[in-house]
C-alpha cells in the first residue's frame, strides 16, 4: 500500500479526506437536512464512547504501556457502577464507583506490567478474562436504576447553523463531556510538561531516566488516569446509553477503540475523528436498515462499520509508527 | 584542593562479572581526569553509579561531600553533575529543543513555554560554540550533531562536574578538537571533568591526570607528562601493544570488486552516492576516507545488497551481483562488517554461538536436511571464541551480554572465517578498545594477505592511514581523489575530506 501511495504526501491525503467528508455532508444536508442531522448526531452518540475508550489506550501507550484490557476495564466499571447505582438509587454515586473501579483495574494492570514486569498483552488478557468471568458470574437479572442521564441541548451552541444540530443537541452528558475532555487530553500530551515527559517515557525511557524523570511514576499515573476514563465510559454506557447492565455489554468496543487509536496515530484528535467516522458508518447502516434497502441482506449492512474500520486500517497501516518503547519492560540497569 | 567527586571502595558485580572491584577515585575542581580502560573494564558502570543509574554493592560516592543514593538521578543532577552517556540518551522523534529541556522544562504553570525553551537552546549553543538547529528532529541528524546535543544537554545546568563517557567515538577530527577545546574552557572556569575514552592521543592532549581500569580494577594512575601513548596502552591491556600496524607490501591481483556508475539514495530519498565507480583488487586494502555522512554508509549497503541501487552495477570477480539480496551477495564471497554492529551485525537475543554461524546455520555441516547439528556448532564456536579472544564465560551466553569490543570480535570472527573474495569493513573499530583494535587490524591485514580484497571504510583517519594500500577520499557522494597509502599526507587528506581542492 505504502508503495502505491508513496508519492502522495500525508498532508494532502488528510486534506482530500476531510474535503470529501465535508462535501458529502453538505450534499446530504442540502438533500435532506433532518435525516442528515440525525445521522450525524447518532454518529456522535455511537462514536463518542469509542473515542473516549481510545483515550484510555492513548494515555497508556504514550507512556509505553500496552493496555488491551480496556474492554475488561469498561465491563467491570459498568458492572459495579450499575449495581451500586441500583442499590443506592443514585446514579452519581454509581458513576463515581465506576470511575474508581476503572482506576483500580488499571492499577492492577500497572502493577502487573510495571512493577512485576509481566508481559503486557498477557496482563491485559488476564484483566479481560477476569472481568468477563466475574461479571457473568455475579450478574443478577431484574435490577434497575432509578433514572438515566437526561439528553439535552446546549443552549446557544445548538442553534449554530449546520453543525449546531448535529453536535450540540439531543446528546447525553458523556458526548458533551467528551467534546471537552478529548481536546484537553490533546493539550495535556502536546503542550504540557507532563505530556512531554510522558512521550519521552514512551519513546525512550532511558533518556527520560537520565534526565531525572521517574519512568515508573510517569507510567503508573498515566495508566491509572487512563483507567479513570475507562471507568467513566463503562459507567456511562450502562447508566446513560442503555440504562441497564447486560452481560458482555462492551461487545468488543475496547478492541475497536484500540484500532481507532492506531488509525488516529496515537493522537487524541486523530482518534476522535476516527471514532466519529466509525460512529457515522454505524449510524448510516442503521439508517439504511430503517429505510429498508431490500436487495441487501441486513447482515451485510450491519457489517458496514467493521468493513470500514478494516479498510481504513489497511490503507493507513504502512505509515503507522507507535511509541518506540511501547510494550517493552524497562529495567533500570540496562540503561 | 576542592574535591568535587569522591568515590571510595566502590564494588559492583553483575551476574558472572565483577564490573567494579574496590575502586577509589576523586576529581577536583578545574581538573580533567581521563578514565582509560579496555571495553568491558567497567568504566561505564562506574560513572553510571555516580549518576544513580547503577546500584553499587558496596562503597560510597560523594559529590561535594554529600552522598548520592541509588536511583536518585535527580539528586545527582541537582548536585551539579552533568553526564554525556556512551549510548545516546535522546528521543529520536522529538526536536533538539525538546530533548535538551527534558527533565527541567521552562514552563508557565503546567504548560511548556516552548518559546523560552527555544531561546535558551539558542543561547546555550552560542555560549559553548556548539551549533545546533533547535527545531530539527533528532532522528534526522547525523551522529556528530546528536553527540553535540548530548553535550549541550549536560552543559545546560550550571554544572560543577561533567562526566563524558566516550564522547569522541563518533566524531570527526575537527569535531574532536572542538570538544577538547570545550573541555579545556570548562576546566578553566572551575568545572571538574571526568573523561572516558579509548583514544590515547586525546588523553595526552587534554588530561591533567589519567586513571586506568582493567577488568574492573584500578590498575594505575599517572599523568601525560610521565608517560606516552605506548605506556598508556600497556597499562590498559596489561601487556605490550604495538600501535603501528605491522604489514608487508601488498601483492595486488586481479579485480575482485568493481562498482560501475552506481547511484544510491539515502533513506530520505536524497541522492547519497552519485555515479560512483571503483575497482578493488585482490590482496589490497583500499581505504575510503571521509567525514561521516558523505555517502559511505549508502555505498557500503548498496555493495552488500542491503540498499537499492538506482543505477549502476556491482561485479564480484567479474560476476554481476544482484541488487537487494544480501544473502546472495554474501554467498558470492563478500563479507560485511557492518557499521552498526548492534543493528546489522548481531542478533542480541541469540547466543554467541548462534551469532557466529548466523550466515550459514542452514548449511552443511551446521545443518543436515533442515535439522541443526549443535555439536558441530559448539565445536566451531569454541574454536572461534578461543582464536578471536572473545571474552565471555561461555559461548552459550547471549550476544547482548558482551561488551562492545567483544561484540565486534564476534562479527569479525564470523565474517573473516570463511571463503572470501571481498571484505567490506565499515568502521570496524568504532568504540573498540586498543587491544581489540590491534587484533582486528591484524585480522584485516591477514585477510588481505590470503588474497581477499579489503574495502575499509572509516571516519578514523589514523586507521585509514595505517592500514590502507590505496586511499580513496570520498566527499559529497563521490570519490574526489585516490592516493597511494605509502607516504600519504594527513593534512592534505584532511583538506580533501573537508571538500577543499588545493
Ligand atoms: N546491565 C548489565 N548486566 C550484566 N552485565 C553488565 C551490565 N552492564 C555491564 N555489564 C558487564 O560489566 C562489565 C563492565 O561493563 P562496562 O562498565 O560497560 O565497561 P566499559 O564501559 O569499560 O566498556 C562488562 O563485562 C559488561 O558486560
Ligand atoms: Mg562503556
Amino acid at each position: 500500500m505504502q508503495r502505491v501511495f508513496g508519492s502522495i504526501n500525508i498532508k494532502s491525503w488528510k486534506f482530500l479526506l476531510t474535503a470529501a467528508v465535508l462535501i458529502v455532508w453538505i450534499y446530504c444536508y442540502v438533500a435532506n437536512g433532518d435525516v442528515t442531522n440525525s445521522v450525524v448526531a447518532s454518529g456522535m452518540r455511537f462514536g463518542m464512547p469509542l473515542a473516549l475508550a481510545s483515550m484510555v489506550g492513548i494515555m497508556c501507550e504514550r507512556s509505553g504501556i500496552v493496555n488491551i484490557g480496556i474492554e475488561g476495564t469498561m465491563l467491570l466499571s459498568g458492572f459495579t457502577g450499575f449495581y451500586v447505582a441500583s442499590y443506592t438509587k443514585n446514579i452519581i454515586i454509581g458513576l463515581i464507583i465506576a470511575i474508581l473501579t476503572g482506576m483500580l483495574t488499571s492499577f492492577v494492570h500497572a502493577l502487573m506490567t510495571i512493577q512485576w514486569q509481566m508481559d503486557q498483552i498477557i496482563a491485559g488478557t488476564i484483566i479481560n478474562i477476569l472481568a468477563s468471568g466475574l461479571t457473568s458470574f455475579l450478574y443478577k437479572e431484574g435490577s434497575t436504576v432509578p433514572n438515566t442521564w437526561p439528553i439535552f441541548d446546549i443552549p446557544i451552541l445548538s442553534r449554530i447553523p449546520f453543525i449546531g444540530h448535529a453536535f450540540f443537541s439531543q446528546q447525553g452528558p458523556i458526548q458533551y463531556f467528551g467534546l471537552i475532555l478529548i481536546p484537553a487530553i490533546w493539550v495535556l500530551i502536546y503542550k504540557t510538561r507532563w505530556g512531554l515527559r510522558t512521550r519521552s517515557v514512551g519513546e525512550n525511557p532511558g533518556s527520560a531516566d537520565t534526565a531525572g524523570i521517574s519512568v515508573i511514576k510517569v507510567r503508573m499515573i498515566n495508566v491509572v488516569l487512563g483507567g479513570a476514563i475507562g471507568g467513566l465510559v463503562g459507567g456511562f454506557i450502562c447508566l446513560e446509553l442503555v440504562g441497564s447492565f447486560s452481560k458482555e455489554f462492551t461487545a468488543g468496543a475496547g478492541f475497536t477503540a484500540l484500532a481507532l487509536m492506531i488509525f488516529g496515530r496515537w493522537n487524541p484528535m486523530g482518534a476522535f475523528a476516527a471514532a466519529i467516522l466509525f460512529g457515522l458508518a454505524q449510524a448510516l447502516s442503521t439508517q439504511l436498515q430503517i429505510f429498508g434497502v431490500n436487495n441487501i441482506p441486513n447482515q451485510f449492512i450491519t457489517l458496514l462499520p467493521y468493513v470500514f474500520t478494516i479498510l481504513v486500517l489497511v490503507f493507513s497501516a504502512g505509515k503507522v509508527r507507535p511509541p518506540a518503547a511501547e510494550g517493552k519492560v524497562y529495567k533500570k540497569e540496562e540503561a | 584542593m576542592d574535591t568535587l567527586l569522591n568515590i571510595s571502595n566502590l564494588s559492583k558485580s553483575f551476574p558472572g562479572v565483577k564490573a567494579n572491584d574496590d575502586i577509589s577515585l576523586h576529581v577536583n575542581k578545574g581538573e580533567i581526569v581521563a578514565l582509560l580502560g579496555e571495553n568491558g573494564a567497567g568504566k561505564s558502570t562506574l560513572v553510571k553509579a555516580v549518576f544513580g543509574l547503577v546500584r553499587p554493592d558496596s562503597g560510597t560516592i560523594t559529590i561535594k561531600g554529600e552522598s548520592i543514593a541509588y536511583g536518585d538521578t535527580a539528586a545527582a543532577i541537582s548536585h551539579g553533575v552533568g553526564m554525556v552517556h556512551q549510548h545516546f540518551q535522546l528521543v529520536p522523534v522529538m526536536t533538539v529543543t525538546e530533548n535538551i529541556i527534558l527533565g527541567d522544562e521552562p514552563h508557565k504553570g503546567m504548560f511548556l513555554s516552548m518559546k523560552a525553551a527555544r531561546q535558551e537552546v539558542i543561547e546555550l549553543s552560542k555560549r559553548h560554540g556548539l551549533e545546533v538547529d533547535p527545531d530539527s528532529v533528532v532522528e534526522d541528524l547525523p551522529v556528530g550533531i546528536q553527540q553535540r546535543i548530548e553535550i549541550l544537554k549536560a552543559l545546560r545546568k550550571d554544572i560543577d562536574l561533567l562526566i563524558l563517557d566516550e564522547p569522541t567515538a563518533v566524531l570527526t577530527p575537527q569535531e574532536i578538537d572542538e570538544l577538547l577545546e570545550v573541555m579545556r574552557n570548562l576546566a578553566a572556569s572551575g568545572v571538574g571533568v571526568l573523561f572516558i575514552t579509548h583514544k590515547l592521543r586525546e588523553v595526552m592532549a587534554v588530561a591533567d591526570r589519567v586513571v586506568v581500569l582493567r577488568n574492573g580494577k584500578l590498575v594505575g594512575a599517572t599523568t601525560p607528562s610521565e608517560t606516552d601513548e605506548e605506556g598508556l596502552a600497556q597499562m590498559m591491556v596489561g601487556r605490550n601493544v604495538v600501535l603501528q600496524v605491522d604489514k608487508g607490501p601488498a601483492k595486488a591481483g586481479e579485480v575482485v570488486l568493481s562498482v560501475e556508475n552506481m547511484t544510491v539514495k539515502d533513506s530520505r530519498g536524497h541522492e547519497a552516492v552519485t555515479n560512483f565507480s571503483l575497482e578493488l583488487h585482490a590482496g589490497e586494502i583500499l581505504g575510503i576516507a571521509g567525514v561521516e555522512g558523505n555517502g559511505q554508509r549508502e555505498l557500503v549497503e548498496a555493495i552488500c545488497g542491503m540498499r537499492h541501487r538506482t543505477t549502476g552495477t556491482v561485479k564480484v570477480a567479474g560476476v554481476v551481483a544482484p541488487d537487494m539480496d544480501p544473502r546472495q551477495v554474501h554467498l558470492m564471497g563478500v563479507s560485511h562488517i557492518p557499521e552498526d554492529r548492534e543493528k546489522d551485525g548481531l542478533v542480541a537475543s541469540y547466543s554467541i554461538a548462534d551469532n557466529l554461524i548466523l550466515n550459514q546455520f542452514n548449511l552443511k555441516p551446521y545443518a543436515t536436511k533442515g535439522i541443526r547439528d549443535f555439536k558441530v556448532r559448539d565445536a566451531y564456536a569454541e574454536k572461534l571464541v578461543e582464536e578471536f579472544d572473545i571474552r565471555t564465560p561461555s559461548f552459550e551466553n547471549l550476544a547482548s551480554s558482551l561488551s562492545g569490543g567483544n561484540k565486534q570480535k564476534v562479527v569479525v570472527a564470523r565474517e573473516l572465517t570463511q571463503d572470501l573474495k571481498v571484505v567490506v569493513a565499515a568502521q570496524p573499530t568504532r568504540g573498540v578498545d586498543v587491544g581489540s583494535i590491534e587484533f582486528i587490524h591484524n585480522q584485516l591485514v591477514s585477510a588481505r594477505d590470503t588474497g581477499a580484497g579489503v574495502l575499509l571504510v572509516s571516519a578514523e583517519l589514523d586507521e585509514i592511514l595505517s592500514l590502507s594500500d590505496r586511499i580513496a577520499v570520498m566527499f559529497g557522494g563521490k570519490i574526489v581523489a585516490i592516493l597511494p597509502g605509502e607516504g600519504a599526507d594527513r593534512q592534505y587528506i584532511g583538506r580533501l575530506m573537508a571538500g577543499l581542492t588545493e
